[in-house]
């Protein structure tokens, strides 16, 4: 009995000794953390996606209790809830104008030749490794859907050509496809940059138009029609100078003779002029 | 051959396999030339490091054997007329890497001749190893094995580091190519004046010729030739593939392994390429540029393979005419050997210095049960393969799960030199070479 006794009171003084040593250790060890850094992140979206520029929410709520950055850099949450972030902080929004991935290409494989077809793995990236991944037009989407796949938010499919559509009302600009494409087709841009060039290629006109419907010919007419300074011709493509975008207008389509220049419509629909080439085919090209 | 060297054991290395090697195909084709396709494009970047710059006009004629285009820094190298013609342009050329390059066209005169027309002949023997690495540059020489390495940067190391014995890669350990098996037959006095050469220029006190075991006729004749004195010598390795790979080859002879992530230099070697080094000895002493390379035309797909002398920029399509495409039962065209070379997507890609052969395969139906991929069922095939000891298996998977970084962290990715034995043993037929070169290639993009 006695021996029993013993024991407990020896675990009680232990534990006793144990506790205290941690009350201390918790007195003096203690890290002050602001409390809002927990409920902020709580308001975010923890997709960790990194379009807002840092490694995740977690440290995006920790710059934005710091006043370090403005809650609508965000984009991947809605506007409401940044606007929870902006007035629970009590900080200006900051609201960005939306950003959304572009594809600077509109090869399907009804317009685009293959010129050799590939066999290895089901991958745009492998298959660029391997003399370009075979399509014609070494520039051109090889539609094998990496962007589609790679993105965490579900805003690419591929269309029934091959080629990647992007849901604007599902991206969020975080980046992804434009690192996975091993084309470098994919860029991002302001929602109100609608006049787009979706061709890469440099090859001379004619050249280009053996491989596809769709190309960039470098004919100059989208230059000549614009205001001065908007587009220019360089190394076979249309460039358009985006730091000019509020000048920009529907006319530089209109003359384009294969439609490689469009006017991108709020609601995705994509305009091409009136002299852009009609294209019927529903299937894809056979290989040539 | 001493009796003691028959109960020897060949010279290699561990791991690796032995694919079956279709040589007999071209073995005892002599090297021939032929006619000149009616156009030439000369890519300006076909060696690594920077382009070349053109110094020629759209319009100019040039002679067979003139500069056409400048070095750009010291990684770099000139280019030279392949044939007597004109410039008919500097524009795009597809190529077996993917993207199109550069490249300039020029249009060979109808009756032009063989002859080189352009020389500056040199005294070797006064010239200084300093001179000598320059000359290489000037002649545009790079690795011929594949690599298109400029040859003239690994005979200066880095300082600090003395190069103490220079290894000739004979071991053409791809299936299909004989190229360098027929140099060393028919081009031993240049490859040997190239050896002497590569000596004076980087201070080695010897050379050793590796040669695999299924050229002994190769051996055999270049150790009677050697003049005697000379401190190079000729030994046979197993034939095994990948024993031409640098470090596999330094294995076999040295029992050195050259350190991770270091070079050669880095433990007193240098390789270079039989065809590199009988280039340098048929060159340096005439002063002419490098216009022409052997190239093995062969494969299942082709009437009459074998070797020729091929000027640089001759497209594939002509190249493959002469030799008689079976257009009907070609299914895929390869630069470089079946098991590291590049299938093209078009036959308008030109012969770079790169190109050591030009392989030719039957159309194969594509649902072929070999061809089925099947999950990974551990049997450490792979791993038994790898010729770098790397885990195949764990990379491809994590290949799979898109840890490209962990991949490069943690499992030496970047020692992986895409030889393809993981992958050609398989037998779930995974293509992990190709898992790990989109991995790689990732990576690359990230670093940017």
């Amino acid at each position: 009995m006695a021996s029993i006794l013993t024991a407990v009171a020896f675990m009680a003084a232990l534990g006793l000794l144990l506790a205290t040593i941690l009350i201390l250790a918790n007195r003096r060890l203690y890290v002050y953390e602001d409390p809002r850094i927990d409920q902020v992140e709580d308001l975010l979206p923890r997709a960790n996606c990194g379009a807002c520029g840092t490694a995740g929410c977690r440290p995006f709520a920790e710059m934005l209790v710091k006043g370090e950055i403005a809650p609508g850099k965000c984009t991947v949450n809605s506007p409401a809830m940044n606007r929870l972030i902006a007035d629970f902080l009590g900080v200006d929004l900051g609201a960005d104008e939306k950003r959304v991935a572009r594809l600077a290409c509109a090869g399907g494989a009804h317009v685009a030749f293959m010129r050799a077809s590939y066999g290895g793995v089901e991958s745009c990236r492998a298959a660029a490794l391997v003399s370009g991944g075979g399509k014609g037009c070494s520039w051109g989407c090889l539609g094998m859907g990496d962007c589609a796949e790679v993105c965490d938010f579900d805003a690419i499919r591929l269309d029934r050509h091959g080629l990647p559509i992007v849901d604007v009302s599902k991206c969020t600009a975080c980046g992804d496809c434009v690192t996975v494409c091993p084309k470098d087709l994919f860029s991002v841009h302001a929602i109100s940059h609608r006049l787009w060039v979706a061709c890469k290629s440099l090859d001379p006109g004619d050249e280009g138009e053996h491989e596809c419907d769709v190309v960039c010919t470098a004919c100059g007419r989208c230059a000549q029609d614009s205001p001065e300074g908007l587009i220019e011709i360089r190394d076979n493509l249309a460039v358009v100078d985006y730091t000019k975008n509020a000048i920009a207008s529907k006319v530089a389509i209109e003359r384009c003779p294969t439609g490689a220049i469009v006017w991108l419509e709020p609601d995705g629909r994509i305009i091409k002029g009136k002299d852009a080439r009609k294209v019927v085919r529903k299937e894809a090209l056979p290989l040539a | 051959m001493s009796l003691f060297s028959l109960f020897q054991r060949p010279r290699t290395f561990e791991h690796g396999i032995y694919p079956v090697e279709h040589k007999e195909l071209t073995a005892d084709k002599p090297i021939r030339r032929l006619p000149f396709a009616p156009e030439l494009a000369i890519p300006l970047a076909q060696h690594k490091g920077a382009p070349a710059v053109p110094l020629v006009k759209v319009g100019q004629e040039v002679v067979r054997g003139e500069p056409i285009a400048r070095a750009e820094g010291f990684v770099s190298v000139p280019m030279h007329a392949p044939a007597t013609g004109v410039i008919r342009a500097i524009a795009l050329t597809p190529t077996a890497d993917g993207p199109k390059t550069q490249a300039i066209f020029l249009k060979v005169y109808e009756a032009a001749s063989q002859e080189v027309l352009y020389d500056l002949e040199r005294d070797l023997d006064a010239m200084t190893p300093e001179e000598i690495v320059a000359a290489v540059q000037d002649a545009g020489l790079v690795g011929l094995g594949g690599g298109a390495f400029p040859s003239h940067v690994k005979m200066k190391p880095p300082a600090g580091k003395l190069i103490e014995t220079v290894i000739v890669n004979g071991c053409e350990c791809e299936p299909y190519l004989t190229c360098d098996h027929r140099i060393m037959l028919e081009q031993s006095d240049a490859l040997i004046r190239g050896i002497k050469l590569a000596l004076k220029a980087t201070g080695a006190k010897r050379a050793i010729i590796g040669v695999e075991d299924n050229k002994l006729d190769a051996v055999a004749h270049l150790r009677a030739v050697i003049p005697k004195g000379l401190p190079i010598t000729a030994e046979a390795v197993e034939t095994k593939y990948p024993q031409g790979a640098e470090k596999m080859l330094i294995k076999s002879l040295l029992r050195k392994e050259v350190p991770v992530g270091g070079l050669p230099a880095d433990i007193g070697v240098a390789v270079y390429n039989v065809g590199t080094l009988a280039q340098m000895g048929d060159l340096l002493p005439k002063g002419r540029g490098l216009i022409e390379r052997v190239v093995t035309v062969s494969g299942p797909a082709l009437a009459n393979p074998g070797n020729f002398m091929v000027p640089i920029g001759t497209p594939l399509r002509f190249l493959l005419a002469q030799v008689g495409l079976a257009a009907d039962r070609v299914g895929e065209v390869i630069l470089g050997g079946p098991m590291m070379g590049m299938a093209v997507a078009s036959l308008d890609v030109p012969v770079t210095k790169a190109v050591s052969g030009v392989v030719a395969l039957e159309r194969e139906d594509p649902d072929l049960e070999r061809r089925k991929v099947y999950p990974c069922i551990k049997c450490a095939e792979c791993l038994k393969a790898c010729p770098v000891s790397l885990n195949p298996s764990m990379l491809g998977e994590l290949a799979i799960a898109r840890q490209y970084a962990r991949m490069a962290e943690e499992f030496n990715l970047n020692q992986c030199f895409e030889c393809g034995c993981c992958a050609y043993v398989c037998p779930s037929n995974i293509p992990l070479t190709q898992y790990f070169r989109i991995a790689k290639s990732i990576n690359r993009d990230q670093r940017k």
